[in-house]
């Protein structure tokens, strides 16, 4: 079977099949927590340097991976409404905004947690932080100018040509550590082989995939919800058995 | 090809030509004309950032030492604030009466005009701060090596804020609450001028030599040449559908 892109890619047939992922995405992403957060805590050896502290990286490492990977791929979806004005793309774009300022949030709270312990301090002015703080900021501005334009589609574009400018911040925060050679430690996972057990990548590897799949269950359960914000005089949406159930409480 | 449409605020005569540089100059022209008749409040923006580099000496101690750490980075803070305050200036005004339609209707590039706008902002609000932090280092006993640096940084540094403030300026036009935004969506892109910035004279002072920073304020300022105006015309446009 073919599948046709370009079908998708209107809200109403992208509807019902981004309905029909949100459980597997959602279990996948319950399932991948068990698994992983039974690694990261039960199987994963102490570390002989920080001791149990280091558990942290099972959620600080993919919500810091996560945050940066988010916000490349709503800036994506903005240049696609920007450049072919599809109306999806700007609602993706949309949707993926808060969850990519809630997973910098958690890089970042975790951060905190575990810099006081093994630093002897919540805060530190190094470069990596401080690049992830300013693409939290970004993230809220994007919030923000939306919430301040009023006509939908000219947010989107709006919103695409800020998040697309604030790109340049992704590769600060990724090579930070590399150019600065600041407080943040360098990246233990590489390409070319890493220095950590076996058992401790895995579970990190795991929990990435966990947030992934939570990022994309979530991400389209809000598509679902803007779609039906948007396209609440559309047809087809007045003929869904549950808006046509409550059309009396609605209207 | 029609002349550009006569604008409410100005008699400029339109420039019979359709090249990029043209358009340039023209709003170039346009906007320093229009900065010149409104003399005052250009001298407003000025004094603003004195004041709030009056502040810290004040808030904090008049200890020499303290002061010549913390100067640099307080003259580019102030820098970011002053740009950031005469943003509106850009594009709001023209805006508010109708120019702006019938300047994005204009047979020249928009990008071409958006540039000279921009342009004509630097000047305007960007050099008189260059001009004059080196005097206002003084008061924070930065010495000769490091007033130098402050200066040139903030010569290669000011254009991009004002390359990077337009696109801001023309996404948040006719919003509520514009300032305030404003600062959220452009403060966090003008941190890196200010990291560099500041850097340069602080690594002077810890006898690194300024180059790595002034060339990556260069590098910036290349980039944010290259890419803001047409950033900012696409945020124009969009403000004006």
């Amino acid at each position: 079977m073919s599948l046709n892109w370009f079908k998708l890619s209107s809200p109403a047939s992208f509807y019902p099949v981004a309905g029909t992922l949100i459980p597997w995405f959602a279990w996948g992403a319950a399932i991948l927590t068990a698994i992983g957060l039974w690694l990261g805590f039960a199987v994963a050896p102490t570390d002989f340097q920080q001791g149990e502290v280091y558990r942290i990286i099972f959620i600080h490492v993919p919500s810091a991976w996560l945050s940066m990977f988010l916000y490349v791929v709503m800036a994506f979806w903005g240049a696609l409404a920007l450049g072919f004005g599809t109306r999806l793309s700007g609602m993706m774009a949309q949707a993926i905004a808060p969850t990519g300022a809630l997973m910098t949030f958690i890089a970042l709270w975790t951060g905190a947690l575990w810099g006081r312990p093994t630093w002897g301090t919540y805060w530190a002015w190094d470069a990596r932080m401080t690049s992830e703080l300013i693409l939290l900021f970004l993230y809220l501005g994007i919030i923000a100018l939306r919430q301040a334009i009023g006509d939908p589609r000219r947010a989107d574009r709006a919103c695409a040509v800020l998040s697309i400018v604030g790109v340049v911040n992704i590769p600060i925060i990724y090579f930070s550590v590399k150019w600065w050679n600041t407080l943040h430690q360098g990246a233990s996972v590489k390409l070319t082989g890493t220095s950590m057990e076996t058992t401790m990548l895995t579970g990190m590897l795991v929990m990435s995939f966990a947030f992934w799949f939570y990022s994309i269950a979530v991400v389209l359960a809000r598509l679902r919800a803007i779609v039906l914000e948007r396209e609440r005089d559309a047809a087809w949406v007045r003929a869904l058995p549950a808006v046509r159930a409550h059309a009396g409480v609605l209207r | 090809m029609s002349a550009p449409a006569p604008s409410t605020a100005t008699a400029l005569a339109p420039v019979p030509s359709d090249g990029v540089l043209a358009g340039v100059r023209w709003a170039l022209a346009r906007d320093l004309k229009l900065a010149f008749r409104s003399r005052a409040e250009l001298g407003v923006q000025l004094l603003f950032y004195v004041i709030v580099v009056t502040l810290f000496p004040l808030a904090t101690t008049p200890e020499r030492n303290l002061l010549s750490t913390m100067g640099p980075g307080v003259l580019w803070v102030a820098a970011l604030l002053a740009s950031l305050l005469s943003l509106p200036r850009l594009f709001a005004t023209d805006h508010a009466d109708g120019t702006l339609e019938q300047i994005a209707l204009s047979p020249y590039a928009l990008e071409a005009l958006v540039s000279g706008k921009i342009a004509a902002h630097w000047l305007t609000t960007g050099l008189p701060v260059v001009l004059l932090a080196p005097m206002l280092g003084l008061q924070y006993y930065m010495d000769g090596e490091s007033l130098t640096v402050l200066a040139a940084g903030l010569l290669m540094g000011t254009p991009i804020l004002s390359l990077l403030g337009a696109i801001g300026a023309a996404l948040t036009l006719g919003l509520k609450g514009g300032g305030g935004l404003l600062a959220l969506l452009i403060l966090p892109l003008y941190v890196p001028v200010l990291i560099f910035g500041a850097g340069a004279v602080d690594a002077v002072r810890a006898g690194l030599g300024a180059t790595a920073n002034l060339s990556l304020l260069g590098a910036g300022f290349a980039l944010a040449v290259v890419g803001a105006p047409f950033a900012a015309a696409a945020a124009v446009r969009i403000a004006l559908d």
